[in-house]
């Protein structure tokens, strides 16, 4: 029982920070048909600074701030200078353009900061366990999932309560006729990509006092990423939040239970040998199983 | 007359430059094979500042011979490596080798070093291949067979009485590996065994398995960065009351960034920065005063290689031409290693003891290990007997 309740806080931190990911890849898909394969570098970028003035300030909240204006103003550069030039054009150019993003971000890091991992604490004050039904949990971890919580809440409001979320939305339905009723379209792109790029960010710096920070780290996490919108439904909030929850529940509990589940039906060492390796394929398998008979997702845009 | 005087005047001269020439620009050449950069580069960084240490004590000189070493990265890649070997045994005629940092890298040239006449001394591997059947006579390891390291930790967890124990691994054959010779060692079932994807950073979900089976100790194979991320993690969670033994984990290279969470966790190893004896003492003191950090036991297998090569560069005098005299003087081993007692088996890898060390904090308040036991004493590695050299 314990061990079920831990690895659904469990599934819940690591949906936590997938849905920050999800969120600003899905929005930018959804809006402005663009496919940025360079968001894991976001996310590497704000753990990079984050850890940086974490070390020099020793001060986490000021290594949050820092870490999610400096993403921010990093997409609003890239999305003015660049990617801009290729909305019009078809996916393959962009995926070519921003895997070259990608390659050059991981090795501008490697520059400034050179080939070994960098590494940041956790924050005194959430350096321990809190019990939550009964159970020894750590801290920081139960924060991540709140800060998912807030961020859930935050984009809710902002979605469905303010003109600019409103904006979004119709943006996400047919951003042709928001352009000719007049909206400054191409603001609109700017700040939907400089808020996916602040929540990578955040995304990145979050998992930083966990994970070692390293050049490439934005890779795993952006394959994570692509699966939870496919699943989710792409240009949806709403899926980007559900697939997030089920992509993190079904690879954390995949861990665990499949070899307990492989236990019982093989002996000891097959059971120890392909569990790991059928663990690490399950999201996979569902992403494939959605794409042939849900091609538009499990929770797709509503439209009409 | 004048003229003949003068004609042998100058080929005297001639013959004094030309013995002078060779004396000076003929050093013998050493390659030094390890991965210098990137999230495998901190072993070889630390082998090959101790190896300069040593060669800079001595005046760029070993055995009393100037040395000349060629540094290559041979970036994690067998084939890498093979081409550096080839250029360097062909074009630069080196027949002495060292680093050789990581065992496959070791599987893809030793054969070839050995077969060209070449000598290796290995300060960082020990792949069991070469340990046994596929021993060969021009392969010397400063260091240790891989399954030792492990199989120290399995005795001290008998010893100590721990009846279940959680074993956590990579899933790659290294991993299971260790937790193989440490299962070995310890001679019971364990409670559970895992196997993490490789690239695996996030232990969470493996945690709160650890936190429901409620062991009486943890057994780990996590090197480098996974370490560090592991060892964070694990103190995160609240289990740090639980021991963790490990192999190469809280080790000197990981412990800066480890900091307290790694406090009280133990490592098999054959050697630690508190050993006692003058020639460890020296190669902390000087090793600290020139890097500025704790020297790791990468540092001091390579410092004893450099010993090694010292020692029996002298006995030939600087001469490699008759093999056999060298690798003789090589396996006499007659050189003061900084972890003690040091002698050479019927496979050129060392009989030694190995220990158990604690992370604690020291008295300049960093992070440091010390040696708690002592689990195998003068111990040969379980391949040796495979090997037919004598």
């Amino acid at each position: 029982m314990s061990l079920f309740v831990a690895q659904i806080l469990n599934s819940f931190q690591l949906g936590a920070l997938l849905f920050l990911m999800s969120a600003g890849l899905t929005l930018v898909f959804g809006i402005m048909n663009f496919l940025n394969l360079a968001h894991g570098s976001l996310f590497m970028v704000g753990a990079y600074v984050g850890a940086t003035v974490a070390a020099k300030t020793g001060s986490f909240t000021i290594a949050i701030i820092a870490a999610i204006v400096a993403t921010m103003l990093l997409g609003v550069v890239a999305e003015r200078t660049l990617l801009r030039q290729l909305y019009a054009r078809d996916h393959l150019d962009q995926v070519l353009c921003t895997f070259g993003l990608l390659l050059i971000a991981n090795e501008a890091v490697r520059y400034i900061w050179g080939p070994s991992p960098v590494f940041i604490n956790v924050p005194a004050m959430l350096d321990g366990t809190v019990r939550i039904f009964g159970q020894n949990y750590p801290a920081y971890r139960f924060a991540i999932i709140v800060a998912g919580i807030v961020v859930v809440l935050g984009l809710y409001l902002l979605i469905s309560r303010t003109r600019l979320g409103m904006l979004i939305r119709a943006g996400a339905n047919n951003a042709n006729m928001v352009s000719a009723l007049g909206v400054n379209i191409k603001f609109l792109n700017t700040v939907v990509f400089a808020l996916g790029a602040g929540l990578a960010g955040l995304g990145g710096l979050l998992i930083a006092p966990l994970v070692s920070v390293q050049p490439g780290m934005g890779e795993p996490i952006l394959i994570l990423t692509l699966v939870v919108i496919v699943v989710g439904g792409i240009g949806s909030i709403r899926g980007a939040l559900y697939g997030a929850l089920i992509v993190g529940l079904i690879d954390t509990a995949a861990r665990v239970y499949m070899q307990i589940g492989l236990l019982q039906i093989f002996e000891r060492s097959v059971g120890q040998a392909i569990g790991p390796a059928i663990a690490s394929m399950l999201i996979y398998i569902l992403m494939a199983i959605v794409l042939a008979f849900r091609p538009q997702g499990l929770f797709p845009v509503k439209h009409g | 007359m004048r003229i003949k005087a003068t004609l042998a005047g100058l080929g005297l001269c001639a013959l004094s430059v030309m013995t002078a020439q060779a004396q000076t620009t003929q050093p013998l050449k050493i390659g030094f094979l390890a991965e210098m950069a990137g999230i495998y580069g901190a072993p070889g960084q630390d082998q090959y500042d101790a190896f300069m240490l040593a060669v800079e004590e001595r005046g760029g000189k070993l055995g009393d011979v100037p040395v000349q070493i060629f540094k290559e990265d041979t970036q994690f890649k067998p084939d890498v490596a093979s081409q550096i070997v080839d250029r360097l045994m062909d074009r630069e005629k080196v027949e002495l080798f060292t680093g050789l940092t990581y065992t496959h890298i070791a599987l893809a040239v030793y054969k070839k070093i050995n077969d060209k006449g070449g000598f290796m001394i290995a300060s960082n591997t020990g792949p069991a291949p070469i340990a046994g059947q596929g021993c060969v006579p021009n392969f010397f390891a400063s260091t240790w067979q891989n399954d030792q390291l492990s199989e120290v930790v399995g005795k001290y967890a008998a010893e100590k009485g721990y009846k279940n124990v959680f074993a956590l691994a990579p899933n790659y054959q290294a991993g299971r590996d260790f937790v193989a010779g440490f299962k070995d060692a310890y001679g019971k079932p364990l409670l559970d065994e895992v196997y993490t994807p490789v690239a695996q950073q996030d232990f969470s979900a493996e945690l709160s398995m650890i936190q429901a089976a409620s062991p009486d100790a943890v057994y780990v194979f996590y090197p480098g960065a996974l370490g560090v991320n592991f060892v964070k993690q694990y103190h995160q969670a609240g289990l740090s009351t639980i021991p963790l033994l490990n192999t190469a984990t809280t080790e000197s290279i990981n412990l800066p960034a480890q900091g307290e969470a790694a406090m009280g966790a133990v490592n098999g190893s054959f050697w630690g920065p508190d050993f006692d004896n003058d020639t460890s003492k020296h190669f902390v003191e000087a090793f600290e005063a020139k890097y500025k950090r704790i020297p790791s036991q990468y540092a001091a297998q390579s410092y004893d290689a450099a010993l090694l090569i010292d020692s029996a560069l002298r006995k030939v005098k600087g001469d490699l031409s008759d093999k056999d005299a060298f690798r003789a003087a090589l396996k006499e081993a007659d050189f003061k290693s900084l972890r003690g007692d040091f002698k050479f088996g019927n496979n050129h890898f060392p009989i030694q003891d190995f220990h158990i060390f604690e992370a604690y904090k020291d008295g300049k308040g960093r992070m440091n290990v010390r040696r708690i036991a002592t689990p195998m004493v003068q111990a040969q590695d379980k391949f040796a007997a495979q090997c037919p050299m004598k």
